[in-house]
């Protein structure tokens, strides 16, 4: 059998991995992380783009239109959590109206359908909240809105159980090419070997593409901020509020997230370093001044979290999908916005080619179906009932804000590609991700963790590296 | 569906106090919903000593004053359930609640008591920005860390906020072997007790500093450093004034918030300033059975004054499961010219009550004042006050007479006075 090799665990290497287990040959996929969704896909506005953005002919226009289409079914099959909740764009300036009017040209060349111009009345007839000085505004019916890390951990267990192997803590540092195959080195000595190696590495992909190619191609981190709100402000937008491109400068969106917050930003800025996932003193503060231009009654009260995701831009501005010139090594890189959007096509596309290109054979017994981890949040009180009787532990509450029961804390750690630590079991859950933001509920957790994995309480992570206690008290030693 | 006359919400301080006082006023039927696994609440975690000066007149520790509690619920056999959660609560008062053996629990209640208690404010709410690696802890957090599991959350600490639990926090990590380099405040004093300034922080050596918050954290898998500011009286950070702390951990004590959800999503009215709900002189909310207490109704400074308001809403509630509720007009109580909030918000006119005592915040630090009740504009009650600082709660006990000219008015109004 053929072995493929996929570098990067985010929602893209995840989406090729499970649309490449339909077929008859061995998948590894490498992440230098100790979990899967833990770069761009972690942090994004989790928007399904309508399409109307991209410019007509560009493959971010190709791969946006057919993976918008495809969220209702994949949702579905895969269980997470996707809303098509229609998005606005709104302009604050009569003379600059014009530019509504390119967009919605734009969208219709691209084939986005249910697009209307709407007058500022009708945009706040749709959306109350939004600013009295809205003029006009794009209404895009298509645009959605999805639980990004939930996604790509659906897509990740999914292919597991279908086969392919996930490895972490893989920092490929090597890639060769020995009796035409290629050799794939890790940071810590280990190697694989593959016919066909992908690059998913996010704003990693140049520097893996960079060891084989002599095409070079250039990936800018660009680091996007964030602002969430509590779910007490979520009636303040039910679609996604984009702002339109203007002198001011791109905008920034307020949107409902699947889950009921409110999210706002990014901001893009270019860094240099791309582990600087750190919010800024600056980057807050516009996020916040630019987001009370669409909706003026967001407080900054209700805020409970920031933070800031890398976008991976490619200096060519497209994205670069498919094989490279070295026979064998696919590019999957520069999949900045609309790259989630993309993901559920960009996966179909290059699994089918590189099966094409192996003449590999679907196999029998693919899984098509994943379920999620049950949610006692929202459930009926008859289904709670049910549940409990499975299992009590879905009867003990760990998670008071998001309503999170032991039960589905222990399903997240012991799920294929199983939560190893609090962000792990955050992430899947929802533990941790409420008002108190694991005030109450990290301690809990991280008792769940350690009897679980059987490691000591000292051991527990937040996020992979990173230790909680430092120690016991005077007490217990 | 199980019927019950008092559903109280919560086994911490305020849950037991209402227990406890319901069934002194003769109510038998009661159950208290505690989500924990032992009775007692937050208090559990607070090893250190100063509980109970007020209602014992002795020096207890956090522990041992809920032992008080629940050795008098326990003796009056008063039904509790633990590791049970209540899901909601119906505006017709039917209390969801699940705990791993009995599964749902639907209690059809007459009146219900609400004493969840109030949570810490998180890191988002003031927007820090930097990493947000491991390090970074409310302090409740790192307490229970320490004195419920014994470990250690760090060992360089810098403490933002200097609410009671942060200033208790510096105390107790000092203690164990910590270095806590600086204790932040972002206004010009303290949110906590005056004590614990001395007691905790004073006597230790711990740079407390006022007017200054964190403007950035550092640290890629774990803290490594703060960077702290000067605000300016806006409270907007001077960037030039920025200073790096190297640290390993940064504690958030900036604030408590009362748990309303369950109790807003019954439907009842919620105040802007207190975070609770409002009540009249029964702690009765706007939703007829739904009463409030303790840490869910408004912040406490001490323990023993959300026992005796608890104790209030126990014996109301058991008084307005005999007698129901008539008709009747309030009076508002509101707080102005420095007095940031009254509890209760109402007075019921008919109301037969020889004392009210009504709790109240300040917005800043004064000196050399007059609290002042004025009903329509008429002083009924002067207190000398020497000084008076938002961490500390005051209140006024107003008598027999005093109510009743109060409830031939329409407003109570409390300020501070020259």
């Amino acid at each position: 059998m053929k072995d493929i090799i996929i570098i990067g665990g985010g929602v893209i290497g995840c989406a090729i991995a499970r649309e490449l287990s339909r077929y008859r040959v061995n998948i590894t996929l490498l992440e230098r992380r100790g979990d899967v969704s833990q770069g761009t896909t972690k942090a994004n506005s989790g928007i399904v783009h309508a399409g109307f953005d991209a410019k007509p002919n560009t493959v971010k226009a190709k791969f946006n239109m057919l993976g918008n289409a495809m969220f209702d079914d994949l949702a579905k099959q895969l269980d997470f959590p996707f809303k098509r909740n229609g998005a606005l764009v709104l302009c604050f300036d009569k003379e600059e109206i014009g530019v509504l009017k390119e967009l919605y040209e734009r969208g219709v060349a691209n084939g986005v359908s249910g697009l209307e111009l709407l007058d500022g009345d009708k945009a706040r007839e749709l959306e109350p909240y939004i600013s009295v000085k809205v003029v006009g505004a794009l209404y895009a019916k298509t645009s959605g809105i999805v639980s990004p890390y939930e996604m790509c951990i659906a897509y990740a267990e999914n292919a597991s159980v279908n086969g392919c192997e996930f490895l972490f803590n893989k920092e490929v540092c090597n890639i060769s090419k020995e009796k035409n195959r290629w050799k794939v080195s890790a940071k810590d000595g280990s190697s694989y070997m593959a016919d066909v190696v992908i690059n998913c590495a996010g704003v990693y992909a140049d520097e893996i593409n960079n060891m084989v190619c002599d095409e070079k191609i250039k990936i800018v981190a660009r680091k996007g901020e964030y602002m969430l709100y509590d779910k007490s402000c979520g009636y303040l937008a039910s679609r996604t509020i984009f702002q339109m491109p203007s002198k001011m400068g791109k905008g920034i969106l307020v949107a409902p997230t699947t889950h009921g917050n409110i999210i706002t930003g990014p901001t893009a800025k270019d860094v240099e370093d791309k582990e600087a996932l750190y919010t800024t003193y600056e980057g807050l503060k516009e996020v916040y001044e630019k987001a009370v231009v669409s909706v003026p009654s967001l407080n900054k009260r209700f805020v409970i979290t920031q933070f800031s995701g890398l976008r991976a831009h490619s200096v060519d501005g497209d994205f670069i999908i498919g094989e490279s010139a070295q026979k064998g090594f696919y590019n999957v890189a520069g999949i900045e916005s609309p790259g989630l959007t993309s993901a559920p096509a960009i996966g179909v596309y290059v699994a089918k080619d590189v099966a094409d290109k192996l003449s590999l054979e679907e196999k029998e017994g693919f899984i098509a179906i994943r379920k999620g981890i049950p949610r006692f949040a929202t459930m009926s009180d008859e289904e709670r009932e049910e549940l409990i009787k499975t299992n009590p532990l879905y009867g003990k509450v760990i998670c008071k804000c998001e309503t999170v029961t032991e039960g589905e804390i222990v399903d997240a750690i012991n799920r294929p590609i199983g939560a190893k630590d609090v962000g792990g079991v955050k992430f899947r859950t929802r533990a941790g991700m409420g008002k108190c933001q694991s005030g109450f509920c990290m301690e809990r957790v991280m008792d769940i963790l350690e009897r679980e994995l059987g490691i000591a309480f000292e051991e527990v992570e937040k996020s992979p590296g990173g230790k909680i206690v430092v120690g016991k008290t005077k007490g217990r030693r | 569906m199980i019927n019950k006359n008092l559903v109280i919400i919560g086994g911490g301080p305020a849950g037991l106090a209402a227990a406890k006082s319901a069934y002194d006023a003769g109510e038998r039927d009661i159950v208290i919903l505690e989500r924990q696994s032992e009775l007692g609440g937050i208090l559990n975690q607070c090893i250190h000593n100063g509980f109970g000066l007020h209602t014992f007149k002795e020096e207890l520790t956090g522990p041992e004053y809920a032992e008080r509690y629940i050795i008098e619920v326990e003796k009056r056999g008063i039904e509790y359930k633990l590791d049970t959660t209540v899901l909601s609560i119906s505006n017709d008062k039917v209390v969801t609640a699940v705990n791993e053996t009995d599964g749902l629990l639907k209690y059809r209640a007459k009146a219900v008591i609400v004493a969840c208690g109030c949570r810490e404010r998180p890191r988002g709410g003031i927007n820090v920005a930097g990493s947000r690696c491991a390090g970074i802890f409310s302090a409740g957090t790192a307490q229970k860390l320490i004195n419920i599991d014994g470990y250690m959350p760090g060992k360089e600490v810098v403490i933002l906020g200097s609410g009671d639990i942060g200033l208790i926090m510096a105390r107790r990590m000092t203690y164990e072997g910590a270095k806590v380099k600086a204790i932040v405040e972002l206004m010009p004093y303290s949110s906590g007790l005056n004590r614990n300034i001395v007691q905790c922080v004073k006597d230790f050596d711990i740079p407390l500093l006022f007017s200054h918050t964190v403007v950035e954290i550092k640290g890629d898998k774990r803290v490594s450093s703060v960077v702290i500011a000067k605000v300016d009286e806006k409270l907007n950070p001077i960037m030039e004034t920025a200073q790096e702390i190297k640290c390993d951990t940064l504690l958030l004590s900036i604030g408590l918030v009362p748990e309303k959800e369950l109790a807003e999503k019954a439907g009842v009215q919620i105040s802007g300033v207190t975070g609770g709900a409002i009540v009249d002189e029964s702690m009765m909310t706007s939703v007829e059975g739904i009463f409030e207490c303790g840490n869910v109704l408004h912040v406490h400074d001490l323990v023993d004054f959300v026992s005796k308001e608890s104790e209030e809403a126990g014996a109301s509630a058991t008084k307005y499961i005999k007698e129901g509720l008539k008709p009747d007009e309030k009076v508002s109580i509101v707080g102005e010219d420095g007095v940031r909030y009254v509890v209760p918000q109402f007075l019921s006119k008919n109301a037969s009550i020889d004392k009210l005592q009504l709790k109240m915040r300040v917005s800043g630090v004064f000196k050399n004042k007059r609290l002042v009740a004025e009903i329509d504009g008429e002083e009924v009650l002067s207190k000398k006050k020497q000084i008076v600082t938002p961490g500390e709660m005051e209140s006024v006990i107003l008598t027999g007479e005093q109510i009743k000219r109060i409830q031939s008015g329409k407003k109570l109004t409390l300020r501070l006075k020259d």
